[in-house]
């Protein structure tokens, strides 16, 4: 019997797979792909052919690993990329600075506040909060309602102008 | 008794890790639909959800180093009392939101010490897993600070409480420095951590918060161990299990 073949021809493009792997939207965050979030960090072709991706968890608990996992595969497979092997890698861990610049705005018109880059506030040092800018009004004028969010990877705040309750992306 | 194997050992270590992950996070995921308000809930199920995920890492990891076609779940489902050695910190009951708070913050300024250390480790592994946990436990003990902070310095009745927490949960907090024969055979290799050494600087991390809580630190005194090297536990600790394990006891190998 014929067996699928699952290894990779000579003309192997990862910049094909890359594209493919765009299409694969973060659940929680459905804006996002898993390039804008840093998540995949290799694309490879393993010693015996087959296609390998690595990726990075952003928390140790973050359920949509795992469904994200099989999005990976099930995308790539339609795509006649059969069999791709998902590696988890946790060293370097995953930072939020991994994020791309086009991922940080998608994620704030969709409301969310992109994680902060770099702050000239010096309070911060001294443990002063941060000011993070609102999503929609982009007014600084913010507090934190909550420390935890929705998901894992957010915090929740207000903005004490438009009154509008939105996520911060936590910045780690 | 035969000499422990650099093996086992290695099994033995990241599984006890993992333990304490798994079972307070278990405890903090009792709060589930029992929270004061929202947000303190979605906090310690979150903080229990990171918990709950570096134990399964480090389960996975000793089912590896194990060897033995064993899984994260093996560890988790299907080890007897006296199999899991967590910190008995860490296994005591919820009680009030204080109590709940006052342990995830020795147990935070516990974890953000040792995690510090443990990315240090000549197992790369470990060390990888040391380095991401630390993101997550310096946040929950940022998170159980400011809440200490708030009860201590809070009302008459909420700082006599926190304070009563802190005298209760104290006598469990020397064993988290005690070493294992495990640890101290990977220690000789850089693997393990030197946790005896961590001590002073986690009576550091205590004092400073609690004095700005207006709180009291315990004066030193007896330590109640057993669970971490010999798997004895408190009497609450099968109820955990019998709640955790129930379904694989009952339907082994039932899958969601």
């Amino acid at each position: 019997m014929v067996k699928l073949m699952a290894s990779l021809d000579k003309n192997f493009d990862p910049a094909r797979v890359w594209s493919l792997l765009e299409e694969v939207k973060d659940p929680e965050i459905p804006v996002l792909s898993i390039v804008d979030l840093g998540i995949a960090r290799e694309v490879n072709k393993s010693e015996d052919g087959q296609l390998e991706i690595v990726i990075s968890p952003t928390y140790s608990g973050c359920p949509a690993m795992y469904m994200l996992e099989d999005q990976i595969k099930d995308t790539l497979s339609r795509h006649g990329f059969m069999d791709p092997i998902v590696t988890t890698q946790l060293s370097p861990a995953w930072t939020t600075d991994w994020m791309t610049e086009s991922g940080r705005i998608k994620l704030e018109a969709y409301g969310i506040a992109p994680p902060e880059k770099t702050t000239r506030n010096k309070t911060v040092l001294f443990g002063g909060q941060k000011k993070i800018s609102c999503p929609r009004c982009k007014s600084d004028n913010s507090e934190q309602i909550s420390e935890f969010g929705s998901t894992a990877c957010k915090a929740l705040y207000r903005c004490l102008d438009c009154l509008e309750p939105f996520d911060y992306f936590k910045c780690i | 008794m035969a000499d422990l194997s650099k093996k086992d050992a290695l099994v033995q270590y990241a599984a006890q890790i993992g333990d304490n992950g798994l079972i307070i996070g278990h405890r903090m995921s009792e709060w589930c639909f029992r929270a004061p308000s929202i947000e303190m809930e979605m906090a310690l199920m979150n903080c229990a959800l990171d918990l709950i995920g570096q134990a399964r890492e480090l389960y996975s990891y000793a089912a590896v180093a194990e060897g033995a076609g064993k899984t994260e779940d093996n560890f988790a489902y299907l080890r007897d009392e006296q199999d899991f050695r967590n910190a008995l910190l860490t296994e005591i009951p919820n009680g009030d939101w204080g109590d709940t708070i006052v342990r995830l913050f020795f147990m935070s300024a516990y974890n953000k010490l040792f995690y510090t250390a443990l990315g240090n480790s000549k197992d790369s592994e470990l060390a990888a897993v040391g380095a991401k946990s630390l993101k997550e436990v310096t946040y929950h003990l940022r998170f159980s600070s400011e809440w200490l902070i708030r009860l201590g310095d809070g009302t008459k009745e909420s700082h006599a409480r926190v304070q009563n927490s802190i005298d209760n949960q104290w006598t469990y907090t020397g064993e988290l420095f005690t070493m294992t024969e495990a640890e101290t055979l990977l220690l000789e290799d850089g693997i393990s951590v030197d946790v005896a050494s961590l001590k002073a600087d986690w009576d550091q991390i205590v004092a400073q918060v609690l004095t700005q809580a207006t709180l009291t630190v315990p004066a030193e005194g007896w330590t109640q161990i057993g669970s971490k090297a010999n798997g004895v536990h408190t009497e609450h600790f099968g109820y955990i299990l019998t709640d955790m394990q129930y379904m694989q006891r009952r339907y082994p190998g039932c899958e969601w």
